[in-house]
């Protein structure tokens, strides 16, 4: 049986030279999300804007937003938005926070049924007041810096520390780039994508450690070539298997953002993008960080001394 | 690599055995499940695989313990035990003790009277013990202020331990609102310090259960008051049926004391009513004050709302009583349940609340599987077309994998959720990288002219190393997400971590013994891959 090969083998592909591109494009992508996010921002969804959010199922035809809409603003409850979702029959309200702090958001609910409970079908309800949704943002926040802390703890460990400062601009970079997804996309940002982007951390942070696992063996067996001729050489050696992993979550990814259903699209979407991201960083921003980190061939001689010796005879 | 001792192979046939075995009773309706569970001897796990109530459908609320009114009525309390302690050593204050946020001020203007009350007040410390809020230490800070006063304050650990009884007794009281109300496998827990979870598969509206649970139902026996009773003896209260009535501020007795409320109907009326039994302290005291005040009315108060205030027209002596309000059956129903499983310590608010529905339940459950199944095809089939015989192996790892991920869920009681089952289809897709790994590394060994036997065993070593040290960084990720996530969010990091653990040991272990028998049967001088 003749087999597929996505990845073409044995490749000498000059990844390095590239860092000259891909360096300022990162750096401008970059900039620019930071700026999106603090211009535009994200849609934050009520896990962590607080609010309250209804999805609704008309009990006999098409729902009609525009009725739902203007009734429910006459409900005198602030702006109501009304969205469809999935199918012809479906649609989301959504509440902003309501005065008279938890209380408020019971209340809304309420008035919701009231107002609706006759055409409408309840699918979901979810309220979430205030107080819950900050700590649901720091809490959120505090994952994710911990978890960087905690993978960068190890990589130090079982690397050598250039080793670990790639890791983290990489990984940096991806977050970077996937806040400037959700700003541009416009996807809602709830609790699932905080799982989107700790997911995109952890297989980021896989794609790098593959190929810094090459590069650390490459240099061991290697020690005449420049540090820019191991890295290539590392990447080109990984690079099938980098294709192939990168496939097949892809599609599983796939499969997942078309038939998983509206619940969790926005977290498949940022999760495909986050898979591209971290298969491009991998090999365009942290491998060749360790060049400028100054990592050389007789960095992995150097084991026993002090590690900051390291990194002096690089500067000599 | 060629070595291959048969009880490897043995075990690993056992333990896929296990894990279809376990995953058995999720395929079976409850009743099935029952009768096999009291069949079998108990340390046999018997148990389908929990789904989340996103997506078999309920409600979750979230209510939190009204911490002010705790720590309100704690320092109240400190200030009757202030002036206890200080009428008890007869001595004597200047212009009353003065509450303040965390504690109270008391203005002794002699000196040496001050020192005497400052022993006094001490022997009010208690140490704090609470072993399940943590909280240690003691209960309050006194403190000569040095400007004739003497200043209380409640420690931290105090009021912690305060909440967190309020906590636990607020889960007892809510036990038995739920289960006398006739709601079904409701769960009640603690979250956070200060917060009450509960959840009811199946429910839709959260109307009912919300009365249910917010209700604090302190309820009181207090005398309507006279005319010419002192303002500060009195409260001006409001009536359920409209308007204020004055009542005594002194409690004749109090809901503690109730043993029983049944709901039923006035012997007269026929009207719904509540009957309700004292026990024999509140019995007596009810009698009592019955006797003495003949004539009179009295208010029944249920959070500080008069549900009626009828005369006493003798003395009540045999402890019991019937409460009419204007109720409907259901309201004589709901109060008679919230009598009989007590008062909150505190009031409970809703911060958070997450309802679905059935139908949306089953679609995402569909919607789950549907995509499950297609994704876990397409990587099949890809990593057929891709590795030939190898990818067999890959794929047939890749079931056992997700046999194992549900064996694991079901064996530690984990729940499934939306994002669950999104976990799950990512970790197909990743769990095939452990193959890849070990797959493109063989192959690089044989184009570097190894022999096949030691192609394999090569890529096998080297590859190991790689996928331990990229499988715990996703792992970490995992780990974390389920420290810090909430809810369904958590049902994600359960099945990634799961999934990473799974799928290391299917990949690697099981990969490897399939091509060792393969190499074995027909030892092959060509690679496949």
């Amino acid at each position: 049986m003749k087999l597929l090969r996505l990845a073409p083998e044995n490749t000498q592909l000059g990844f390095m030279r590239l860092r000259r591109l891909s360096y300022p494009l990162s750096a401008a992508l970059s900039i620019i999300s930071v700026v999106l996010f603090f211009t535009v921002g994200m849609n934050f969804g009520i896990d962590f804007a607080g609010g309250t959010q209804v999805e609704l199922r008309a009990k006999a035809g098409a729902a009609d937003i525009a009725s739902l809409r203007s009734k429910g603003e006459s409900l005198g409850l602030g702006p109501v938005e009304a969205q469809r979702s999935g199918a012809e029959s479906d649609v989301t309200l959504r509440l902003n926070v309501q005065p008279g702090g938890e209380a408020g958001q019971s209340a809304a609910v309420a008035k919701l049924r009231d107002a609706f409970g006759e055409a409408y079908d309840f699918r979901s309800v979810e309220a979430v007041g205030p107080r819950v949704s900050g700590e649901l943002v720091q809490s959120g926040t505090l994952g994710v810096v911990i978890a960087i802390l905690a993978v960068l703890t190890y990589l130090w460990f079982r690397f050598e520390w250039q080793f670990a400062v790639g890791a983290i601009i990489g990984t940096m970079h991806d977050l970077l780039l996937t806040v400037g997804f959700f700003s541009v996309t416009q996807l809602e940002f709830n609790q699932t994508s905080i799982a989107a982007i700790l997911t995109i951390v952890g297989y980021s942070l896989n794609e790098t450690v593959v190929v810094l696992d090459r590069i650390r063996e490459v240099m061991r067996k290697y020690k005449k070539l420049s540090t820019a001729e191991i890295v290539d050489k590392s990447v080109n050696a990984v690079l099938p298997r980098t294709i192939m992993t990168a496939t097949t979550v892809f599609l599983a990814l796939l499969a997942l953002f078309f038939l998983g259903g509206h619940v969790i699209r926005s977290f498949s979407a940022a999760m495909i993008w986050g898979i591209f991201v971290a298969t491009y960083s991998s090999i365009f921003i942290c491998s060749p960080m360790l060049i400028y980190l100054g990592v050389r061939a007789d960095t992995f001689d150097k084991n026993v001394e002090p590690k900051a010796e390291a990194g002096v005879k690089v500067k000599a | 690599m060629l070595r291959l001792a048969t009880w490897k192979i043995a075990s690993i046939l056992a333990l896929i055995v296990c894990a279809a075995l376990l995953i058995v009773p999720s395929f079976l309706d409850a009743e099935t499940v029952a009768s096999l569970e009291s069949r079998l001897p108990s340390w046999i796990p018997v148990r389908p695989i929990v789904l989340g109530l996103d997506l078999q459908g309920g409600a979750h609320l979230l209510m939190e313990v009204d911490t002010p009114s705790v720590i309100k009525s704690q320092v109240e309390s400190l200030r009757d035990d202030v002036r206890g302690k200080l009428r008890e050593g007869k001595i004597s204050i200047s212009g009353g003790i003065a509450m303040q946020p965390r504690g109270v001020l008391v203005r002794i203007a002699d000196s040496a009277e001050r020192a005497r009350a400052l022993g006094l007040l001490q022997s009010l410390n208690q140490s704090v013990g609470g072993a399940l809020s943590g909280a240690t230490g003691h209960t309050i800070d006194v403190a000569d202020t040095g400007d004739g006063a003497i200043q209380l304050t409640l420690t931290e650990a105090a009021t912690t331990d305060k909440i967190h009884r309020a906590v636990t007794q607020s889960i007892e009281v809510l036990n038995r609102r739920l289960n006398g109300s006739g709601t079904k496998e409701t769960n009640v827990q603690q979250q956070g310090l200060d917060r009450v979870l509960i959840e009811v598969p199946g429910l839709q509206d959260t109307t009912e259960l919300k009365k249910l649970v917010g209700t604090t139902a302190k309820l009181e026996f207090r005398l309507v008051a006279d005319a010419g009773v002192a303002p500060g003896d009195f409260d001006t209260l409001p009536q359920q049926q409209g308007g204020t009535i004055p009542v005594e501020k002194r409690v004749m007795v109090a809901g503690e004391d109730l043993v029983d409320a049944q709901p039923g109907f006035d012997q007269r009326t026929g009207e719904p009513d509540v009957s309700f039994r004292f026990n024999l302290r509140g019995g007596q005291k009810f009698g009592q004050v019955t006797s003495d005040n003949v004539g009179r009315p009295f208010a029944i108060v249920l959070d500080n709302v008069v549900i009626s205030a009828p005369r006493i027209l003798g003395p009540i002596t045999g402890g019991t009583g019937q409460i009419t309000g204007n109720f409907t059956v259901e309201q004589a129903n709901n109060l008679a349940v919230l009598l009989r499983a007590g008062a909150l310590p505190a009031k409970l608010t809703t911060v958070e609340e997450r309802t679905v529905g059935p139908g949306l339940g089953q679609d995402s459950i569909d919607a789950g599987k549907r995509a499950a199944l297609v994704g876990g095809g397409l990587v099949v089939v890809y990593m057929l077309t891709t590795y030939g015989v190898f990818g067999v192996f890959a794929d047939l790892a890749l079931g056992v994998h997700i046999l194992f991920i549900f064996a694991s869920m079901a064996l530690l009681g984990a729940t499934l959720t939306l994002p669950g089952i999104a976990g799950i289809v990512f970790t197909i897709g990743m769990a095939v990288d452990s193959n890849v790994l070990i797959y493109e590394r063989i192959r690089e060994e044989a184009h570097m002219g190894r022999s096949v036997v030691s192609s394999l065993d090569a890529g096998f070593n080297r590859a190991f190393a790689t996928i331990i040290d990229s499988n715990v960084t996703m792992f970490v990720a995992a780990v974390i997400l389920y420290l810090f996530g909430s809810g369904a969010v958590r049902g994600f990091a359960v099945s990634l971590g799961l999934g990473i653990l799974t799928s290391v040991i299917t990949a690697v272990t099981m990969t490897r013994m399939m091509i060792a028998l393969w190499y074995r049967r027909g030892r092959p001088t060509v690679l496949p891959i």
